[in-house]
This record gives C-alpha cells, sequence and structure tokens, in this order.
C-alpha cells in the first residue's frame, strides 16, 4: 500500500517563541525550524510499515514555502521514497491545508495517510480530521497504536479516560498522538541518499482551490505573566501558607 | 441566533465540562440548545435539560452514536447545522475528534480551544502551547468552535428546557468501535478536580506514585503526571498534563518531581495556587509556583501527607 504523510514546518520545540512588539504576530526571524514532532511520529510509523512489509511507497507532502524543502529532506533521509512542495508564501487556514491534501489525495490514491494529530505552532488540532472529512474516509486520531489487517486498520487512540481502539475501513486517515513511537535519527549516509530522492515541487495556486483566508489574527500578545512565588523552607511553612495565606486548603 | 451545544458524556451523566461550554455560548449571546447524542443515554438528557440558559436539548439516542465515533456524530451534527450560526463543543477529546470534521462538511473554518469571547466572531485562543495569545477573528457565515473549559466559569443547573428526541440516525458505516480500556478512579476527575497533585520524572517509578495518593485522599484531589512519567510507563496516558494532554486550572496544583517544561505549563500554568516541590533549585517550575519547596520528594511527601 501506499502512504502519504503530510508534513509541518514549525518552530523548533527547544525554542520559547517570542511575541513580536507591533502584537501582529510571534516572531519567527532567526528562529531555529524543525518538522513539527507529530509529523516526524508519523514519518516513522509509515516507515514502521515499509519495513514490516505493510506499506510499498512513502510519500511525503509539505504545503509552504522553499524553506519547507527542508523538512521534506528530513522526511526522505528517515525512509521516505519521494516528496511533494506544494508551494504558497501565505500561511493558510487548516480547511485550505486540508483542501490542499485532498487533491493530493485524489492523484496518488494512498490507503492510508498518516498526520500529526496537531502541529506545535497554531495547535489547531484540525487537519486531519477536516482531510477525512473531504474525503468521506474514517479516521483514527490521536494514535498510540495503528494495526493494518487486511483492508482495515485497527488504531488505538488516546482519550481523556485511557484508551479506545477503533476499526476503520481502508483507506483511511491516522494522526499520530506522542506515544506512539519514537522517531529514529536520520544516518548520514541516508542523508546523503535522501538529496537524491524526487522532490516535485507544484504551485498552490495550480490546484484549482480557493485559498482566501477563513480567518484573520487581530492580534498576539504575550500571556499574562505568572509572577514566581517564594521558596519556603520546611513541610510546615507550606502547609501555614496554604491555609492562611492562599487559604486553598482547610 | 442560535447556538448548539455539544453536550459531552459518557452515556449515564453530563460531564461538568459542557457547564462551562454553555458559559461561553452566553458569553457569544443567543438562543442556546443542547444536543445530546448517545446510546441509552436519557440521564444524560434530563441533566442537559436543568443547565442555565438552555431552551432545548435534543437527543440523538441510538446505538450509532453509543461511542461518539467522529464519522456518525458529524453527520448528525452537520444535518442540525442549518439552523445555528455557532456550533460549540468543548476541547476534549470527543469534541477534537468529530468537530473538524463537521468545519469541513460545513466548508467553514474552526477556531479551536477558544478561552475567552471577544464577539460573536472574534475569539481568544493559545497558541505555541500559550506561549503566545491570539485573537482571532472568523470570517464564515457559520462558526464552529471547541471550547477550552478551563476558560470559563461553569453555569448553574436550576433550569428546565424543553427536550426533543430527534428520529433517524446516520451511520456512515465506514468505521467501528472495538474495544475500551478505561481507567478506574475513585478520585475525582483530573479536568473537574479542584486540587490537582502531579508526580513526574523524579518519582522515578509507578510504585511511588502510592506516595501521590495518600496526600490525594487527604484533600480530595486527582492525581497527575508529566509527560516524562508517562513517556517513562510509570503511569497511563490518560493522567497527563500538558500541551498535549489533560488542561487544568484547579484551585492548587502541587507538582511534585516535575521539572516544568513548557509543555507541562501549559497544561497547568492557570491554576490559581501553584506549590513545586523538587530537589533541584534551578527547575524551571519554581518559577511559576507560588510556594517553592526545595526537597526531596521521598522525604518531603510522607511528612506533608502527616502534617495535612
Amino acid at each position: 500500500m501506499k502512504i502519504l504523510v503530510p508534513i509541518k514546518r514549525v518552530i523548533d520545540y527547544n525554542v520559547k517563541v517570542r511575541v513580536k512588539p507591533d502584537n501582529s504576530n510571534v516572531d519567527l526571524a532567526n528562529v531555529k525550524m524543525s518538522i513539527n514532532p507529530f509529523c516526524e511520529i508519523a514519518v516513522e510509523e509509515a516507515v514502521r510499515l515499509k519495513e514490516a512489509g505493510t506499506a510499498t511507497e512513502i510519500v511525503a507532502v509539505s504545503i509552504g514555502d522553499k524553506s519547507c524543502q527542508e523538512q521534506l529532506r528530513t522526511a526522505l533521509a528517515l525512509g521516505a521514497d519521494r516528496a511533494i512542495q506544494i508551494d504558497t508564501a501565505e500561511s493558510l487556514d487548516a480547511l485550505n491545508i486540508a483542501k490542499l491534501l485532498q487533491k493530493v489525495v485524489e492523484e496518488e490514491q494512498p490507503q492510508l495517510v498518516i498526520l500529526g494529530k496537531q502541529s506545535i505552532d497554531s495547535d489547531n488540532n484540525q487537519t486531519g480530521q477536516m482531510l477525512a472529512a473531504l474525503t468521506g474516509m474514517p479516521q483514527g486520531t490521536f494514535a498510540s497504536e495503528v494495526v493494518v489487517e487486511g483492508d482495515k486498520v485497527n488504531v488505538t487512540r488516546e482519550v481523556d479516560a485511557g484508551l479506545q481502539t477503533v476499526a476503520l475501513n481502508l483507506p483511511a486517515i491516522v494522526t499520530t498522538d506522542l506515544r506512539l513511537n519514537e522517531p529514529r535519527y536520520a544516518k548520514l549516509p541516508d542523508i546523503m541518499k535522501a538529496k537524491r530522492k524526487p522532490l516535485d515541487v507544484k504551485a498552490a495556486a495550480d490546484f484549482g482551490v480557493d485559498l482566501s483566508a477563513r480567518t484573520t489574527i487581530i492580534k498576539v500578545t504575550p500571556p499574562a505573566e505568572r509572577q514566581a512565588g517564594i521558596i519556603v523552607e520546611s513541610i510546615d511553612q507550606l502547609v501555614d501558607k496554604l491555609k492562611n495565606e492562599a487559604k486553598v486548603i482547610s | 441566533m442560535s447556538i448548539l451545544v455539544f453536550a459531552e458524556h459518557d452515556n449515564s451523566s453530563l460531564k461538568a465540562d459542557t457547564l462551562k461550554t454553555v458559559a461561553a455560548a452566553q458569553a457569544i449571546g443567543g438562543d442556546i440548545h443542547i444536543l445530546v447524542a448517545g446510546s441509552n443515554c436519557a440521564d444524560v438528557a434530563s441533566e442537559a435539560a436543568k443547565v442555565n440558559g438552555v431552551s432545548k436539548v435534543f437527543v440523538a439516542d441510538n446505538p450509532a452514536y453509543e461511542h461518539q465515533l467522529a464519522e456518525n456524530v458529524s453527520l448528525l451534527v452537520t444535518e442540525l447545522a442549518g439552523d445555528y450560526e455557532h456550533i460549540l463543543a468543548t476541547a476534549l477529546t470527543t469534541g477534537k475528534n468529530f468537530m473538524p470534521r463537521v468545519a469541513a462538511l460545513l466548508d467553514v473554518a474552526q477556531v479551536s480551544d477558544i478561552i475567552a469571547v471577544e464577539s460573536a466572531d472574534t475569539f481568544v485562543r493559545p497558541i505555541y502551547a500559550g506561549n503566545a495569545i491570539a485573537t482571532v477573528q472568523s470570517l464564515d457565515s457559520k462558526k464552529v468552535i471547541t471550547v477550552r473549559s478551563t476558560g470559563f466559569d461553569a453555569v448553574a443547573t436550576d433550569g428546565s428546557a424543553e427536550v426533543v428526541a430527534l428520529g433517524s440516525a446516520t451511520d456512515a458505516g465506514i468505521s467501528a468501535h472495538v474495544s475500551d480500556e478505561i481507567s478506574k478512579s475513585e478520585r475525582p476527575d483530573l479536568g473537574a478536580a479542584s486540587v490537582v497533585i502531579s508526580g513526574g520524572r523524579g518519582m522515578q517509578n509507578g510504585d511511588n506514585f502510592k506516595l501521590l495518593e495518600g496526600i490525594a485522599d487527604k484533600l480530595g484531589a486527582a492525581i497527575g503526571a508529566s509527560r516524562a512519567a508517562v513517556d517513562a510507563g510509570f503511569v497511563p496516558n490518560d493522567m497527563q498534563v500538558g500541551q498535549t494532554g489533560k488542561i487544568v486550572a484547579p484551585d492548587l496544583y502541587i507538582a511534585v518531581g516535575i521539572s516544568g517544561a513548557i509543555q507541562h505549563l501549559a497544561g497547568m500554568k492557570d491554576s490559581k495556587v501553584i506549590v513545586a516541590i523538587n530537589k533541584d533549585p534551578e527547575a524551571p517550575i519554581f518559577q511559576v509556583a507560588d510556594y517553592g519547596l526545595v526537597a526531596d520528594l521521598f522525604d518531603a511527601l510522607p511528612e506533608l501527607e502527616s502534617k495535612l
């Protein structure tokens, strides 16, 4: 089976973001960028399915300007076979991303699409579900285990009360949670090899999708700062403070 | 202007988070209806009918909705959507799962995880794990919204709404429920508890979480964990507090052996009072804690339990 893995270039998860002084957005100038951690888990899961003989081809796709080719090369180094960059300078709403991916799904006809459950920048948690709706596919979101069996995939999902397993007809959409796998590090020979793997560039405007914005950001502000409190010397002092100062225990 | 609120429930009782999502609906303003989709969920419907500010409760009681599979629930909500300008669900795993599907079927954007309402089309939501707060305007005619319940105060429950049963059910027939592994606990729900005590990697193993239990019992607290503790296999995933786990805002949050990665802070920094117990005085958790105690947790926890 063919697996499609959409990935996103985001701020590295170790970087603490700063809001721009004009409150227009966060400041991403000269900030380290990486593949979104959940997307990396998606790539790893696809590679494991290929290593297990379940998958035959892995196609990575990213939507953004030329810089996201860096993350596509990362996916290729991790084991994807080829990559597609959908070129746009705009920052698109999740719905428009899903519409572009729908066109890629129509063209590539994957049996499985594996995405990260959310990107750590916009924290929307929408694209996989929207793509599932647009393609009419079932969805296994927040996956901690993915087992392909015949024409179905069983997905174990991390839910509020614990774990839930669902059986989905293929083709299906899976979105990854943190504990699905631990992504490998790309080895140097694989990084070199990735440079020669095919990477197609297509213009977003050529897909015939209305990409006009559905939301606008009015402003972005830093969160209310929490004042660091005091260091107490003993449990007795802590209990006293909680009872008599904060009044949160009796 | 009408608003549809999707009820969070387990087929037997209404989750308290729904009362906060109704509060968000009230902040938007309009005639508020609740949808209860489930199976044998009559009790949930009668609870929902008591929620203040709600005029009507629709009940879709059918086996197709028992496990609230996104494929089926999204079709139900989309069918009802015509009459509403706003559709709200709580940003818990059910709402997060099916709501974007509704938005895409309606061809509108979704605004996720709102913590405040500025106006009928403008909402406030955290981005970058809460390290920035965005004010976002939706340009679509219908607004599909998930609500972070910690941003709103629960409405009261002395109302009396009309309950209307919905007849037909839609089974998309492309997905099926296989099994659940539900963690059973006598303690309050993490999301609803007024006190939460969480352990991190410093707990060293799952057995040591017992040290938190005595304190939790005395305080009526829920027990949580950091991602590090869950990843290390100390405790199950449903205990995780953080950017991708549960978002909590109790009156008192006690962080034990948790260093305070930004992903963890994203899940608890709106708590009213934060206590940190950590043996590393440089741990970032102390920068958000109201009361910090630099101590070995294996000494501090038994002493704390004995003095409460």
